[in-house]
């Protein structure tokens, strides 16, 4: 007979170490996995976490990486904080960088301090706009946020494809699905000569600290963490739902609009079909495992950003195969879902009694 | 102090990262669009590989690259970790390709299917895929009893339009009634969409099913279907070998030892390569008896010919879809039209997608 129990301590400490707990199970695993392939699973785990960043280009590229994944799990913060379920990151940042292509588009060969950071700011607006699809229909037509926000990840990515292949390619590019390179004005300034790293990481910054703001200091806040813990009571609190859950997905939309525009701007410098490697998705797996906390999101997008250049270099030197990144990325998830379990509940052990034979 | 600390922190962190790179073996690297699985493009790169390998030759391969932003990193990299050609596989690694050429000017590039050589490091190289295309129309326009053909695209760019045109065009030399309906997929491997894609041709009619994507799915839906079909860019032939009359192999292997040993030896230069049928990039699967011993030398003569260059794809008179003469009677058209081809000939059905 097994018997499985709340437990109504937790201690905060322990909250915040699982995910560290969970990180080291994963390596664990990983060098299981390691093994059964047939690799050394010392030398394997050393090329997939430390040799990607070894040396200031590899370091920089772990900021390129995490920049966005960073930016998306801030803003989903808000949203999962509040129980609001917004799976759509994804199609918020491509619609982002579809309207701040636009943009960049229409000021091509123009040169201009101001280009670049209207560019930015029309790439959160798109971002913002996008996701206020899904929360209006929550709101006023009583639709399932995940099933909306999920398919219009769909919309966006045939809108962008439409726009790359037709109306906006390259008219030197031979109908390659591509815009032409936006121009100088239009892109990220490079923060160190030779590597990729770009300014979109001061905006991340300053997204952090805002929300952390905003998630500590303010009423909103408050507002927002009371929602997630009972919704009952937030309404018997007098708070107004419907404005809070259209603000929270306004949040997180502009977040990752501001992540596509920073993709386009940034590393990329055009528009074409293939702007995200499903950063909004696994942004998802950044925010939990930042315990959708600003400074725990920071560390879990380093860490998640590592696995993929990890994927990469294990690849590049003995030959792994690819998608191990993504084992490792959901041994993460799993494992942080496990403990949190066990953190939360307590499974009892009891023997059988006699009246039950 | 705390400067000092840093300063000193990153010279380690650089003295680092240059032993580990000095290796003096040579090395060629790969970077690979798709998984090395996919029975289609990125197979038959990988068998490319392959034959490199067997020379003795350490090589690394990097497979399904997204081509957005972490293709530069993947080929830097390659550069960076002692590689000395790198062949990168797919058209959207052309700017990253470029931008690191520039960085490793010591590194040969090698870049499939685009036209951008910034840097005299970087080379490009591609196949007449569309001779075979003739190939497959001659044997579409002969084998097809509802005279239509239907023909799975990918992207509305010249090479597949030539692929649409050079197969249109064999196809109403021997069959003056053909038509060619396209459906476009705008994705070069999308099993679920390919099928799709093949049904619905199959729904509006064609008894023919041809693919420019890379998967299998196609040739399996015509397989299921009853109605002939052909690989493309390797032998499918096990995947549906009632309905495959042949496949078009891309075959790569010839021009990577090629390159690889000239990379080796120091007498690398800097090229844009364009081969077919003559020089074997292009080669065709054996073919399906149940054409016909018949069609069968037929198509094996105008294989020659194609590859002796006494028959060619784009001979005139060749008419657009508003009938204006593209290629005057008598005449071929030069590879500069072909490269930058992007109107459909008379006989295909519907517009470019723009």
């Amino acid at each position: 007979m097994i018997k499985i129990e709340k437990r109504n301590d937790v201690s905060r400490s322990i909250y915040f170490l699982t995910p560290v707990l969970a990180i080291f199970l994963t390596l664990f695993g990983g060098g299981i996995i390691f093994y059964i392939l047939g690799f050394n699973p010392i030398e394997a785990l050393k090329f997939f976490f430390i040799t990607p960043i070894s040396d200031l280009y590899g370091l920089s590229e772990l900021l390129v990486k995490a920049t966005p994944l960073c930016l998306i799990a801030i803003g989903l913060s808000f949203c999962f904080k509040s129980n609001n379920w917004n799976i759509g990151a994804e199609g918020q940042l491509i619609f982002g960088g579809i309207v701040g292509g636009g943009v960049a588009l229409l000021f091509y060969n123009h040169g201009g301090f101001y280009v670049l950071p209207i560019i930015i700011l029309s790439g959160a607006i798109g971002g913002m706009l996008f996701a206020m699809i899904p929360a209006i229909l929550k709101t006023y037509f009583n639709t399932n946020e995940i099933l909306v926000s999920l398919m219009l990840v769909y919309v966006a990515k045939l809108l962008l494809d439409y726009l790359v292949v037709g109306p906006w390619s390259n008219p030197e590019g031979f109908n390659f699905p591509e815009t032409r390179q936006f121009s100088e004005s239009a892109r990220m300034p490079i923060l160190f000569d030779g590597l990729r790293i770009h300014a979109g990481i001061f905006i991340t910054l300053i997204t952090v600290f805002l929300s952390w703001l905003i998630l500590y200091k303010t009423y909103l806040g408050f507002q927002i963490k009371v929602s997630g813990l009972s919704l009952k009571t937030a309404k018997y609190a007098g708070y107004k739902g419907k404005t809070m859950i259209i603000i929270v997905f306004m949040i997180s939309g502009a977040c990752a609009g501001l992540a596509g525009v920073g993709e386009i701007t940034g590393p990329i410098g055009q528009l074409h079909r293939n702007i995200s490697p499903d950063y909004g998705f696994t942004a998802i797996i950044v925010a939990f495992l930042g315990r959708l906390n600003p400074v725990g999101i920071i560390f879990a997008s380093l860490i998640v950003a590592l696995t993929y250049l990890g994927a990469e270099t294990a690849q590049i030197f003995l030959q792994v195969p690819k998608y191990t990144g993504q084992v490792f990325q959901g041994m993460i998830l799993f494992f942080l879902l496990g403990s949190d379990y066990l953190l939360f509940f307590k499974i009892k052990f009891l023997g059988l009694k006699k009246n039950e034979l | 102090m705390y400067k000092l600390f840093l300063r000193s922190l990153i010279s380690v962190l650089f003295l680092l990262g240059f032993s580990l790179n000095a290796n003096a073996e040579f090395k060629v690297g790969f970077v690979y669009v798709g998984p090395t699985g996919d029975h289609g493009w990125t197979y038959q790169h990988h068998e490319g590989r392959n034959a490199v390998e067997a020379l003795g030759i350490k090589t690394t391969y990097v497979e399904s690259v997204p081509e957005g932003a972490d293709a530069e990193r993947v080929i830097r990299q390659l550069a960076q970790s002692g590689h000395d050609l790198i062949f990168t596989t797919s058209f959207g690694y052309m700017d990253p390709t470029n931008k690191v050429a520039k960085d490793f000017p010591n590194v040969k590039f090698e870049h499939a299917t685009g036209y951008k050589r910034e840097h005299s490091n970087v080379s490009t190289y591609s196949a007449r895929f569309y001779e075979g295309r003739t190939l497959l129309g001659h044997m579409a326009g002969k084998m097809t009893k509802t005279n239509t053909i239907g023909y799975i695209a990918s992207f509305p760019i010249p090479e597949v339009i030539r692929g649409i045109n050079a197969m249109t065009l064999a196809a109403q030399k021997v069959n003056p009634d053909i038509k060619t309906k396209i459906v476009w997929v705008f994705t070069w491997y999308d099993p679920g969409k390919e099928s799709e894609a093949a049904q619905a041709l199959i729904d509006q009619g064609a008894d023919i099913i041809m693919q420019h994507t890379d998967s299998t799915a196609p040739v399996q839906v015509a397989e299921k279907a009853g109605v002939w079909s052909f690989g493309q860019a390797s032998d499918m032939q096990r995947f549906a070998p009632k309905s495959i009359l042949t496949s078009i192999i891309d075959d790569w292997a010839p021009y990577y030892v090629e390159r690889s040993i000239a990379a080796r030896d120091g007498t690398w230069k800097q090229q844009d390569t364009w081969h077919g049928l003559k020089e074997g990039m292009v080669a065709m699967a054996p073919y399906n008896s149940a054409m016909g011993s018949d069609l069968v030398k037929e198509v094996e003569q105008l294989q020659k010919d194609l590859a002796s260059g006494k028959a060619h794809s784009f001979t005139g008179p060749i008419y657009d879809q508003k009938g204006n003469i593209l290629v005057a009677e008598g005449a071929v058209a030069d590879d500069g039209m072909l490269a930058g081809m992007n109107v459909y000939v008379k006989g295909v059905e519907g517009d470019i997608p723009q």
